[in-house]
């Protein structure tokens, strides 16, 4: 049953760039950004930096981190922290990789949508 | 001055040049000094000979006393004719080359021999020990060969030797007998962390590796080892350990162990000759690193001059960088009864972290990948403090242990170090010394260094001491040192990295973060834009293009705004403008409801709002109606601003317009450092304001004038002129040649303003001016470059590349997917 999947199907893996990012719409919610590191590791944020809710999806991924666009924070891949000096957290989306798909948490990338 | 005693040291390096200094330093009219050296040269630095194989610095770098230093202490320096014999009822020395000297005190600093392990071919040409200059020499001279080098020894010394060839473009195999890298400085997991970072830099290390024989015809050519594996090698560096040199001391009798033997005074058993340094055995003790040597030194020089203080022995640190990884330790740590090890790991950053304690003081530690609280454990670890009531905490470090978890700030903590903390491990300066120096007027990096010495070495205290610089100074320390490293992730320059870039013939990211030893795996947020620029700066023609090394701006070709939309803005060649482009822009700006439409500062229209899956659309419109890229977002040439020059003004005295158009047409779609803006006002009331521009043309009625270095912003700056010259044509050319010197020359996000007033306007005029050879060149490479450079982006993007930059991945609707 569709509605009790645990994970939504958001696209194949290679759609995404090494050290890139793509955005994920959600009807009514909190647009997601999708993140591809150097060696393949993918994590999804919300697609706002917490301190003026720049796209995180636009910075430059380096290692587990996004440097945020709009005013170089630098925010935590795995944990949505900011880093350094900075204070905030943007929140997680589970993810994972099954045949190539990539799967993300449904509960929480529907979090607040209407 | 001929009656005053006679002291002649043997040995021109370290030790017997500090114990020198420390003799002057103390009576500089005690003795009538002569100094023998084996090298041919004057003292010079040896622990930072791997900085000099790496490239990293320059002999002259190096060199601790020039001959100035020995001339005006009245030293006579006899370089390149060691003493071969000391004749002790004579009291004289004789050189190689058979003079005879008479002494009244002799000092011994013959330093250390390195060991060559006795395999056959040892003796084959090709082998070279890792020690002097001329070893150094030996390994660069391979180097230029390319090839493969063989490094026996994986301590300290042999995995520096081995930085610096890999560095110099050779494949290089460290062969190591025992099963850790260091074993003498690493426990078992740092030297496995070491060895995975090396090895994912290129080097190969085998660990466990018994050397049975060197092998070639003439010259050498493989390293057999014991299990019969053979390795390939062009040359072969022996690093497997130094001896105290004692032959001199041997043969003259003195007492000799491992090393030559002293009393705590340096005194050897005959009252009238001292030893010091690497060559000498205290208390059954020989030292082979730099802060020892020093103590050494001064216990000499009080011995002998002043009060005796004694050498009460020293307790070592380690602390290195090898291969650009942070390495420390100091004390014991192989453990053993009551010692318990308290451990940290963060595979994440690649830290780990031991201190060893024993009735709660610590007595050893090691650190791999974070090495700040080093000297904080060190300095606990000398004066064996008591550790039970920060046990807790001890392994977080100093910062957390002794001011609760938020208190990281680094001027806390050097202000918490006791006035005995060792500082500058290399040359032996404690806090309370720098801090001395400090208050004696030293204000700056520099003059601590030549003040009291800290950080004079190795540097690997820079931050330590510039911590007590803003502690001791507050806000009036600058803090800015004159060539800082690009970023965390590397200790090199921009300039070394360009330097780099063009020798090594780099032509990839990863290609120049493997080559220069990277800290971190894929950079960082500012490393990258600017290697991404000095790689398509260095090589136009074959440079690949990386979105993902751009900043948003440059990568999506609009400029970003608070609310994650982008504005547009259109080329207007010299800010000219017609009914048609006019009409397309109007356009846009209904089709895309853009919300507002503004005139810039540099005589375009500026369209805002555009959502980013609307950009390609956007520009396929404009593209339409003849315009291209603005690159109103870029580190690149933005606008030509100009007046209406002659054709139209009254004051007018060259065609303004015209000249601001083809200057436009020529530098669009160039690339640079940072921004670079370009005006050109037809008379000298400069309406387009060409005197806080980047290249500023003032048509005057004799020609132009060419103004360089301005800028608005935050520091407003006016320009300097160049030069003046009479011809269009000229402008345009001395506009191309400037260009480009700025694109090979400055820093990436330096504009021209700071990169004149750093390089000295001086130094632009005669490169652009002076030099007419130079200047073609500069003007033939800048329009080569532009060849591959004036490619509209935004046509490009329009015809589907990089189609993902714009395109969501999917779009997620609750409802549908709930109801599907």
């Amino acid at each position: 049953m569709p509605h009790t999947a645990l994970w939504l199907d958001v696209g194949p893996v290679e759609q995404l760039p090494a050290l890139g990012a793509r955005t994920l719409p959600v009807q009514g919610g909190q647009e997601i950004a999708i993140f591809r590191t150097a060696n393949g590791d993918v994590y999804a944020l919300q697609n706002k930096c917490p301190h003026k809710q720049g796209p995180l999806s636009q910075g430059i991924v380096h290692d587990t981190t996004v440097t945020c666009p709009l005013h170089n924070w630098r925010i935590s891949l795995i944990s949505g922290q900011a880093l350094g000096d900075d204070e905030g957290c943007v929140p997680t989306i589970p993810v994972k990789i099954d045949g190539g798909r990539i799967l993300i948490g449904r509960k929480e990338a529907l979090a607040g949508a209407a | 001055m001929t009656d005053k005693p006679h002291l002649i040291v043997i040995g021109n390096g370290m030790a017997g040049c500090r114990a020198v200094e420390e003799i002057l330093a103390r009576d500089p009219a005690r003795y009538r000094i002569t100094i023998f050296g084996a090298e041919p040269r004057v003292n010079y630095n040896r622990i930072m000979l791997s900085p000099v194989l790496a490239g990293e610095k320059s002999f002259e770098e190096i060199v601790i006393n020039g001959q100035d230093w020995y001339d005006a202490n009245g030293i006579a320096l006899v370089s390149g004719d060691p003493v071969v014999a000391i004749d002790r009822s004579a009291k004289t020395v004789t050189a190689r080359s058979g003079n005879v000297t008479p002494y009244d005190k002799l000092m011994i600093a013959t330093g250390s021999d390195p060991f060559i392990i006795p395999v056959p071919g040892k003796d084959l040409p090709g082998v070279v020990t890792f020690r002097d200059l001329d070893d150094v020499d030996k390994m660069l001279t391979a180097a230029k060969l390319g090839g493969n080098a063989v490094v026996i020894g994986g301590g300290l010394l042999g995995l520096e030797a081995a930085h610096g060839l890999a560095l110099r473009g050779m494949q290089v195999t460290v062969l190591h007998l025992m099963p850790t890298l260091m074993e003498r400085q690493l426990d078992e997991a740092a030297g496995w962390l070491l060895k995975t970072a090396l090895e994912a830099r290129g080097q190969t290390i085998i660990t466990g590796a018994d050397t049975a024989e060197i092998l070639g015809n003439g010259k050498v050519e493989a390293v057999r080892l014991k299990d019969g594996r053979e390795i390939p090698a062009d040359i072969v560096v022996m690093a497997v350990g130094i001896r105290p040199s004692t032959g001199l001391a041997r043969d003259a009798g003195l007492a000799v162990g491992r090393g030559i033997q002293v009393d705590d005074h340096m005194v050897t058993s005959d009252p009238d000759i001292l030893a010091v340094g690497e060559c000498v055995e205290h208390n059954g003790m020989v030292y082979g690193l730099v802060a020892p040597l020093f103590e050494m030194g001064r216990a000499l020089a009080d011995g002998l001059v002043a009060q005796p203080t004694g050498y009460p022995g020293s307790v070592t640190s380690t602390k290195l960088k090898v291969a650009g990884l942070d390495v420390f330790s100091a004390g014991d740590f192989s453990g053993g009864e009551g010692c318990e090890d308290i451990v940290l790991r963060d595979a994440t950053r690649g830290v780990y972290k031991r201190v060893i304690v024993k009735e709660d003081k610590i007595v050893g530690a090691v650190l791999y990948g974070d090495t700040a609280d080093g000297n904080w454990y060190f300095d606990m670890l000398r004066r064996g403090e008591d550790i039970a009531d920060i046990r807790d905490a001890l392994i977080f470090g100093q910062a957390f242990a002794s001011g609760g978890g938020a208190s990281a700030n680094p001027i806390d903590a050097v202000a918490a170090l006791s006035d005995d903390a060792e500082i500058c491990g290399c040359n032996g300066v404690n806090k309370g010394k720098v801090m001395a120096c400090i208050g004696g007027g030293a204000h700056t990096l520099d003059a601590v260094r030549s003040g009291c010495k800290a950080s004079a070495s190795c540097g690997s205290c820079t931050g330590l001491v510039e911590n007590l610089l803003a502690l001791a100074l507050g806000d009036e320390f600058a803090g800015e040192r004159d060539n800082k490293p690009m970023c965390k992730c590397t200790s090199f320059t921009h300039e070394d990295v360009r330097a780099a870039i063009r020798e090594k013939a780099l032509k990839e990211i990863p290609a120049v973060m493997q080559a220069l030893s990277w800290s971190t795996p894929d950079g960082c947020s500012s490393c990258r834009p600017a290697l991404n620029y000095y790689l398509l700066c260095a090589w136009p023609a074959e440079h690949q293009e990386d979105p993902q090394s751009r900043f948003v701006n440059e990568r999506m070709h609009a400029n970003i705004q608070k609310d994650g939309t982008y504005s547009v803005v259109p080329r207007m060649w010299g800010g000219l403008t017609n009914p048609r482009e006019l009409r397309a822009i109007a356009d846009v700006v209904e089709k895309y409801h853009a919300p507002m439409v503004k005139v810039t500062g540099g005589q375009r229209l500026d369209i805002f709002g555009i959502r980013k899956e609307d950009l390609p659309a956007v520009w396929a419109d404009l593209n339409a109606a003849g315009m291209v890229s603005g690159h109103a977002y870029g580190k690149a040439l933005r606008t030509v601003k100009t007046c209406v020059g002659s054709e139209w003004c009254r004051f007018g005295t060259q065609d303004s317009t015209g000249l601001g158009v083809k200057i436009e047409h020529m530098t669009w779609g160039s690339w640079m450092p940072h921004k670079f803006k370009i005006a050109v006002s037809g008379c000298p009331r400069n309406c387009a304001e060409a005197t806080i521009k980047d290249f500023g043309v003032i048509c005057v009625d004799s020609g132009y004038e060419l103004h360089i270095g301005g800028n608005g912003g935050i520091h407003l700056r006016g320009t300097d002129l160049l030069c003046k010259v009479s011809t269009e044509q000229e402008a345009m050319d001395y506009c191309a040649a400037f260009i480009q010197l700025y694109r090979e020359e400055a820093r990436y996000l330096d504009r021209t303003a700071p990169w004149v007033e750093r390089v000295g306007l001086d130094y632009v005029k005669q490169r652009i001016v002076e030099d007419a050879a130079g200047r073609e060149a500069l003007r033939a490479r800048f329009l080569y470059a532009q060849s591959f450079l004036q490619v509209d982006p935004w046509a490009e993007r329009a015809a589907g590349k990089e189609a993902h930059l714009h395109q969501h991945l999917a779009e997620i609707r609750p409802f549908a997917v709930v109801g599907g």
